[in-house]
């Protein structure tokens, strides 16, 4: 099953790397991040699953696809979608997968074994949330409110 | 009697070899699922066809069947038989999987609504969280409904629509909080049982506190604008943009956008049951005979024609109108809503709770509705995304 899913998740995001119309790259997009969210699912982690499709899917697509269609439109790009240096940066991303493949390896952490399995509800991640990572949360929530009450600000100032 | 249908559902799957019961349980309740609903849309376009038509004034469908009783099955034959038309333009792959892409996350939203005791289909931990996170492919459905119809007319409703989804989703969300801050839950079944309870003959609802009553309403509005439906039905204005992102589709999967619609109007009302009004509770005490699956769809049915009542007597809003109320107005009270949800909380039971929390809802909602009057300016409008 998780094979399954790895391989939609990478089928789709391949497919937005590879495909020419940039709204079925968006689309495509979408297919990965439903394959990733199904994989936190899978894995046990609901809570994350269920939020991972609401940011994702539900806001950070529509974003992507709002931008597409408000800046230079759906129309399908007239070069080739490979850049000429793509062997430059197959090389560079084959570097940093190596460099993180041998830190991961000599890790103390991998040897230690398996740690017992974490029950992640979603009671349990409140309550952790509420007492030990509150700060975390307040800073956070300052942070968004603010970002919020700045777009509302811009949009304003646009109108007059 | 109450138990009718789950002891059925038992009896069924025990006849099944033990390995494939899980397998066969799921089966029952989906097809439950589907077949409920999937009749309720039925007889909802009836009732609402018929009721509209008495407001205003006419008979409405009268031609099949005894009273037009059988214009549904008359309208599945026609959509089923008519030929599926595709614009030459249209982006084929795309044209063809948005009415799927509504469909399918509809239906399970229904997944987590407690139909009566004992009768939810998946008991998640995070349900409420499943129902909204499912919801947020609906707005994708009709991008790429819009989008791969190569029209501008259902390009401008794509936009339309998902302007009002998002917006109208901040105070939908945040109006549900109320309730899992009361409860300490996510999990729909959990938030019934919290309801559960008769003090004097009347029920423990949430509706009946004073954050909850002003929780239902902006609730109630968003959701109406969530499912698209008047007086927020500006993505679909005919007169405005024809039919909007669905223009380019015909018979069977125009059908299909039809279903979704209205089975997503039943999964927020039925949400709203579950969240507000007790969920298959009986509103008086001396009521909890009658079984409680009746009482779902008593309710459910009650909202439906709310709807509908709605849809026949409210004009339609302009697109300035609707994103002010939506940021200036239900932002702002369901904000307000949370806190007053935090006082009753924590402010020991009785009358002076009910004054306080009366109090903060009942000033937001003079202060805010004032203060918006008075800096009305009526200027000339610009428009953007039509």
């Amino acid at each position: 099953m998780i094979t399954l899913l790895g391989i939609v998740t990478l089928a789709g995001a391949i497919a937005a790397m590879a495909l020419r119309n940039l709204v079925h790259c968006a689309l495509a997009l979408v297919v990965a991040f439903g394959g990733l969210a199904a994989l936190y699912l899978q894995l046990g982690a609901q809570f994350v699953g269920f939020a991972q499709a609401l940011v994702y899917i539900g806001a950070v697509a529509i974003l992507i696809v709002f931008a597409i269609l408000l800046t230079r439109g759906s129309e399908g790009p007239q070069r080739r979608v490979f850049s000429a240096s793509w062997a430059v940066g197959a090389g560079v991303a084959l570097a940093v997968f190596g460099v993180l493949w041998g830190i991961l390896l000599s890790s103390r952490a991998l040897p230690a074994g398996m740690p017992p399995e974490p029950v992640a509800t979603a009671r349990g991640i409140g309550d952790q949330l509420m007492t030990k990572y509150i700060l975390p949360l307040e800073v956070l929530g300052l942070l968004l409110t603010a970002a919020l009450i700045g777009a509302v600000i811009i949009a304003i100032k646009d109108e007059g | 009697m109450d138990q009718v249908f789950v002891a059925f559902k038992q009896w069924l799957v025990q006849l099944a070899p033990a390995p494939w019961q899980p397998v066969l349980s799921g089966l029952i309740s989906v097809a439950a699922i589907i077949g409920t609903f999937a009749s309720l849309f039925a007889i909802t376009t009836l009732l609402e066809r018929k009721g509209l038509a008495r407001m205003q004034n006419r008979y409405g469908p009268n031609r099949v069947g005894p009273f037009g009783l059988l214009q549904p099955l008359a309208d599945g034959v026609k959509a089923l038989t008519k030929e599926d038309l595709v614009p030459r333009g249209a982006d084929r792959v795309v044209h063809f999987l948005a009415p799927l892409v509504l469909v399918v996350p509809v239906f399970l939203a229904l997944a987590v609504v407690p139909v009566g005791r004992n009768m939810t289909a998946v008991d998640l931990d995070a349900g409420v969280l499943f129902f909204f996170a499912v919801g947020a492919a609906t707005e994708l459905s009709v991008f790429m409904a819009g989008w791969s119809s190569r029209n501008k007319y259902s390009l401008l409703g794509a936009m339309r629509a998902i302007g009002q989804m998002i917006s109208y989703e901040v105070p939908l969300i945040l109006s549900a909080v109320t309730v899992i801050m009361a409860t300490g839950s996510l999990s729909t079944v959990t938030i019934v049982a919290a309801q559960a309870g008769y003090s004097g003959g009347w029920p423990h609802w949430f509706v009946l506190t004073p954050w909850g009553l002003a929780g239902f309403v902006l609730f109630l509005i968003a959701a109406t604008a969530e499912s698209n439906r008047s007086p927020f039905d500006l993505p679909e204005g005919e007169s405005e943009i024809i039919a909007g992102y669905y223009i380019e589709y015909s018979g069977f999967k125009f059908a299909l956008f039809f279903l979704g619609e209205y089975i997503g109007m039943f999964a927020v009302s039925g949400l709203a049951i579950t969240l507000f009004l007790g969920g298959w509770h009986a509103p008086f005490s001396f009521l909890t005979w009658v079984p409680s699956y009746a009482w779902f769809f008593a309710k459910l049915l009650a909202l439906i024609g709310l709807f509908i009542w709605v849809r026949g007597t409210l004009p339609r809003l302009r697109m300035d109108q609707l994103m002010n109320f939506a940021w200036k107005f239900m932002l702002p009270m369901a904000l307000v809503n949370i806190l007053a949800a935090g006082l009753w909380r924590f402010v020991p039971p009785g009358p002076v709770r009910w004054v306080v929390c009366s109090l903060l809802v009942a000033g937001a909602y003079v202060g805010l509705g004032r203060v918006l009057f008075e800096r009305q300016q009526f200027a000339k409008r610009t428009y953007r995304y039509g």
